[in-house]
């Protein structure tokens, strides 16, 4: 445990009577895909805002890196390696996929604040930005703007940007919602070697995949975690069956 | 390359732009009608101003309805300090004011500068509705204050008896103060390209485009902004310190929200966040002034229906008419 990337303690959010988060207490260790699954309205998204730090907890912690973050905002999180994306893409749409990506190597580099050189003629920034693109199989659309990318290039191009922040964990909400079966397979594929850079927080509908990647499955029902487990002992779990999976297991 | 050919024909628009600037003038002052050279000037200045404004509104996206608050700052530090250089009174600490301009400009920029931090830090803690309303309620209150205060003219304004000086040129005459206005706004003109093309720009521009990726990736928004505003209250501040000596004149007029709406109406005239934008909006701002001015007291009746025929039709502005979308890279 005390080497854990990501350590959530006791995590509790109330909207009104609602208890969105009750209680939470989930951890992330170097090298594993930890998948958050639940029904819809568990309280996923909430808990992912919390992590992410653009909701507030009314209780508990959150430990990242070796240190709280939860007084923390959303950037000063990215800034220690919080590498995150969407359910719904998240871009500079006007902006290239290129420029997408040169965003986050020049957030990594604390570089923003340069009035002078433009990015466009930056060769080490365009190459490191092109490298990354490479990795997730974006290169041939590097010059197209985001907003003129695929469903499924977005949700690789947000892969990216998270690469590029070279993040001590990744947080990844539903990567694999909205892609056909065949992009299901190729990101399954990648994930499973991204691991191997950073730990990865999987929240996935997709149980196929869930199942292929997780090393340890965290159930999310009410807001409360009602089991935590690897693949076997979740799809074993009464709990589990009756709450959640029914016919998947 | 297709993307080339734009990129190439903004640049020669935006080329023959600021050679109609130059040349309008030059033509003015050969035929001996100084009064389209005041014309050239007030184009020049007006879209100096707005290409600080455009840095915030442009590039930002930060619809600020108070920058009427720095360009009038600027005008009054031109008019109070040649006023004391004029008296001779003590203005502060005993400095008794100057009709240098190079001593005036970098004080207007520089106090549009601060002022700008104060106004940004609180006015950007909000957005939207909300931003634009907070910099217009603090324009105004910088208006009122020019208004009720007696020492420098009050309502009335205060008048620069003498144009101030710069070391060398002969700045009473219209086409030298001209040539020093249309400098300056080339090279605020190049400092806006070079800021657009640099890492903040991009993060500016992104913050513009979508503010949770760019905290995302690690960036506060916040900052990001705060800066851009400030660079964009010296810009438009430093118009205002030219405009001042350009009338000879500064009243509360240049604080007021008709001011902060004119330079936002000519950043859309000419094409929001585009580089030649701004003086595209201002040329044809005046030139509509001067040509339905003449004709009818009513003119700003149509540039309202010009104006809404580009928001409704024209997005683009008169840049985007002609150069076609802008692209990013």
């Amino acid at each position: 445990m005390g080497d854990a990337v990501l350590e959530i303690s006791n995590l509790a959010k109330n909207f009104g009577a609602l208890r969105a988060t009750d209680g939470v207490t989930l951890d992330l260790r170097p090298g594993e895909i930890h998948a958050l699954i639940g029904p819809n309205g568990a309280g996923k998204s909430t808990l992912i805002h919390q992590i992410c730090g653009t909701l507030r907890q009314d209780s508990g912690s959150i430990r990242f890196a070796g240190q709280d973050i939860s007084g923390l905002g959303v950037a000063q999180r990215a800034r220690l390696g919080l590498g995150r994306t969407f359910q719904v893409s998240s871009l500079a749409s006007d902006f290239s996929a290129l420029r997408n990506v040169m965003l986050a190597v020049q957030a990594r580099q604390g570089s923003s604040f340069r009035f002078f050189k433009p990015v466009m003629r930056d060769k080490g920034l365009i190459d490191t930005a092109m490298t990354i693109l490479e990795r997730v199989g974006l290169a041939a659309r590097a010059r197209l703007p985001a907003a003129e990318l695929s469903h499924g290039e977005r949700r690789q191009l947000e892969i990216a940007m998270a690469l590029a922040l070279q993040s001590k964990a990744f947080l990844l909400d539903e990567p694999m919602a909205g892609m056909g079966p065949e992009g299901s397979k190729s990101l399954t594929r990648f994930l499973d070697t991204l691991r191997h850079e950073a730990p990865i927080l999987l929240v996935e509908h997709d149980m196929d995949a869930v199942f292929a990647l997780a090393d340890r499955i965290s159930v999310l029902v009410y807001g409360r975690i009602i089991a935590t487990g690897t693949v076997e002992e979740i799809r074993r779990d009464p709990a589990v069956r009756t709450a959640y999976l029914g016919d998947h297991a | 390359m297709r993307e080339a050919m734009i990129v190439t024909r903004e640049n020669l628009i935006n080329l023959i732009l600021a050679a109609l600037l130059l040349a309008v003038p030059i033509g003015a002052n050969w035929l001996g009608q100084p009064f389209y050279i005041t014309l050239a000037t007030r184009v020049a200045i007006l879209a100096l101003a707005a290409t600080g404004l455009n840095l915030a509104l442009g590039l930002g996206g930060l619809v600020s309805f108070g920058h009427a608050a720095f360009f009038g700052l600027g005008g009054y530090v031109a008019g109070i300090l040649a006023s004391h250089g004029f008296s001779g009174e003590p203005l502060l600490f005993g400095f008794s004011g100057t009709n240098q301009m190079w001593v005036i400009w970098p004080v207007a920029v520089v106090l549009s500068g601060l002022v700008g931090l104060a106004i940004g830090a609180i006015s950007l803690r909000t957005s939207g509705v909300y931003f634009i309303m907070i910099t217009l309620a603090f324009a105004q209150m910088v208006y009122y204050f020019a208004v009720s205060w007696p020492a420098y003219g009050g309502e009335d304004g205060l008048s620069i008896l003498v144009r101030n000086q710069f070391p060398g040129v002969m700045t009473m005459r219209p086409m030298s103060f001209f040539l020093i206005c249309y400098v300056i706004l080339l090279v605020s003109i190049g400092l806006f390209a070079l800021i657009r093309a640099s890492r903040f720009g991009s993060a500016l521009q992104a913050t513009r485009q979508n503010e949770v990726r760019v905290a995302t990736v690690g960036i506060q928004p916040y900052r990001i902004r705060l800066t851009a505003f400030v660079i964009s209250a010296m810009i438009t501040g430093l118009a205002g310190a030219l405009f001042a000596d350009l009338n000879r004149f500064v009243s509360p007029s240049m604080l007021s929200w008709h001011m902060s709406g004119e330079l936002i109406v000519l950043i859309i005239l000419g094409g929001t966040g585009r580089l030649f934008g701004p003086l595209a909006g201002a040329a044809l701002y005046v030139a509509f002034e001067y040509a339905l001015g003449g004709i009818t007291e009513r003119w700003q009746f149509f540039l309202g229906l010009i104006l809404l025929l580009v928001v409704l039709f024209a997005r683009g502005g008169l840049l985007g008419l002609l150069a076609g979308r802008a692209r990013h890279g």
